[in-house]
């Protein structure tokens, strides 16, 4: 219950923030974008319409799950908010997983929005609804969870600039890292290829949760990849929120 | 009477700097609060007032020491089931309302429905706070802020209420009022621990004090054990009477108009300026015999260290 308090007026202080008018940003970027990438390319429109649609709503959840959940943390410790806060009977975990909570709500609030234009945008141009997208747009939203949960451990000790940067790098890490399963197959067994191994598990792979590909070239999606892609985005999520819970048990508010 | 409030030997050290150096902020800091009693914990500015709240609210964790609320371990939430706190310079979500305000602290100490309604219109009623219920936190004043902060420090019928500075930045009305309140929360059989460092407020109130000067506990007790009831000297206004008469009965401080204020040391002289002024016909605009205050206390303390 008290988790649940602390989410909604985390929802409620993102409303107030006018954090829904980038829905407005989202639209114009579609609409421009498929329209332009359109005339300067050969073939098919719609699946032009399609990669511009789901990458917009990566970047702009990404846009809010870091610039959001890395000052979410640190503006109640800077504008002190937090001390009448955790001087009430809550536990530390509860106040930190409302925030999650909280922010996430917002995200899932503003991809259903997106996700709504989007599909209105695409049906003017196909007449039919294609339902399988919305399959990638719900791993695009679990990636989202997953950086809250990365930019929310980051918002728990340092700065929200520094933890932006980190949270940035960890993306781009977790969008490259595949390249290292690519190496591992090359590198003969070995230290370096035990080496290699290490470093991919402790390293996020974030690719797993990308599907688009896949929905938009219309190629088959088994249910196993699903299963796996959704386990490693609850565990890893879960793995991070913990470490950031840990960090924060502890902490002084000076 | 049982002990609400209990502090042992609480130590406390803050890193500072790129290459973190200990800085000791509290040193071996031990009191108790009594049940029902108005507690003031008086110290000047980076005494360690603030730090010691925040140890007790576990917002810092002391690096030795023991503290118990309730006879619980402060280190538990549930000890805190029966706090209240207003801090110092309350910030709080300004983008609510102060009605939304009190809702989300209400919702987060388990008290819903109907019942909730009634307390925060109870509680804006007792700060005086119903006009600007509806209205934003960022369009409140210091007064106000301070006001609604107390209105939350009391949602939870706390019996102990922890005010750090709640004076501070307030007009003398709003002081008055707020003193007032105060001593409203004892006579309904609250603890109240109130932190400050203007001695009229905790001499005024309080019935039991402890001192703290750069993290240690120099003086605690009751009120009327700290400071003495011996009369120091006695202000004497006359009108009507020349100061050079007065030259050797004591010191004259200031003249006015036809007004003396004159500085009487000695009890037995304070007859003899009765009779003087008597037989010269001029008039006593007043007589007050000036005892030890918690200042003259506070001053010499802070002398010696």
């Amino acid at each position: 219950m008290k988790i649940t308090t602390i989410a909604l007026n985390t929802f409620k202080e993102a409303k107030r923030d006018r954090v829904l008018y980038l829905l407005f940003f989202f639209v114009a970027v579609c609409l421009l974008f498929s329209r332009f990438l359109a005339l300067l390319t050969v073939g098919d429109r719609v699946k032009i319409i399609k990669d511009v649609g789901l990458a917009s709503i990566s970047l702009f959840g990404m846009l809010m799950a870091i610039l959001m959940g890395t000052g979410l943390v640190y503006k109640e410790i800077d504008k002190k908010t937090i001390f009448t806060l955790l001087a009430k009977p809550i536990h530390r975990a509860e106040f930190l997983l409302g925030k999650f909570l909280g922010l996430v709500l917002t995200i899932f609030i503003m991809t259903v929005l997106m996700t709504a234009v989007f599909l209105l945008i695409l049906f003017l141009h196909t007449f039919t609804v294609e339902w399988k997208i919305l399959l990638a747009i719900l791993y695009i939203f679990f990636e989202l969870c997953l950086m809250t949960a990365v930019a929310l451990l980051f918002s728990t000790f340092t700065t929200p600039i520094l933890a932006s940067l980190y949270s940035l790098a960890f993306y781009l890490i977790g969008h490259l890292s595949w390249s290292l399963e690519m190496l591992i197959k090359k590198v003969k067994s070995g230290t370096g290829r035990a080496a290699l191994k290490v470093l991919y598990t402790v390293l996020p792979d974030l690719e797993n949760f990308n599907f688009k590909t896949e929905v938009v070239h219309n190629l088959p999606l088994p249910g196993k990849l699903l299963g796996v892609s959704f386990m490693y985005g609850v565990v890893y999520t879960a793995f991070l929120l913990l470490l950031a819970i840990l960090v924060f048990r502890r902490r002084d508010f000076v | 009477m049982g002990r609400v409030l209990e502090l042992e030997n609480v130590h406390k050290a803050y890193r500072l700097g790129f290459i973190p150096r200990k800085k000791p902020v509290l040193k071996g800091v031990s009191f108790h609060v009594n049940e029902g009693e108005i507690f003031g914990y008086l110290g000047p500015n980076g005494a360690g007032k603030t730090t010691t709240i925040k140890c007790i609210l576990n917002l810092i964790f002391p690096d030795a020491g023991r503290i118990t609320i309730f006879g619980q371990d402060s280190l538990r939430p549930r000890a805190r089931q029966k706090v209240g706190f207003l801090p110092e310079n309350p910030y709080f979500y300004d983008y609510l309302t102060g009605r939304e305000f009190l809702a989300f602290y209400a919702d987060l100490l388990g008290i819903h429905g109907q019942a909730r309604q009634e307390r925060i219109g109870y509680f804006l009623k007792l700060v005086g706070m119903e006009r600007a219920a509806d209205l934003q936190l960022r369009k409140y004043s210091r007064g106000m802020l301070q006001r609604i902060g107390l209105a939350q420090a009391l949602l939870n019928d706390p019996a102990l209420v922890i005010l750090d500075e709640p004076m501070g930045g307030l007009d003398p009305i709003g002081r008055k009022e707020f003193r007032d309140i105060i001593v409203n929360l004892k006579k309904e059989g609250r603890t109240v621990f109130l932190s400050s460092h203007i001695l009229q407020d905790i001499e005024m109130i309080c019935d039991r004090v402890a001192i703290i000067l750069a993290g240690e506990i120099i003086n605690q007790g009751y009120l009327g054990d700290l400071i003495s009831e011996k009369v120091l000297f006695t202000e004497v206004i006359i009108s009507g009477v020349p100061a050079a008469e007065f030259d050797h009965l004591g010191e004259s401080v200031s003249t006015s108009g036809d007004r003396v204020l004159l500085k009487v040391y000695e009890e037995e002289k304070i007859d003899r300026v009765i009779s003087l002024v008597q037989q010269k016909k001029g008039k006593i605009i007043s007589l007050i015999p000036r005892t030890e205050t918690l200042e003259d206390i506070f001053v010499n303390m802070v002398k010696n260290q």
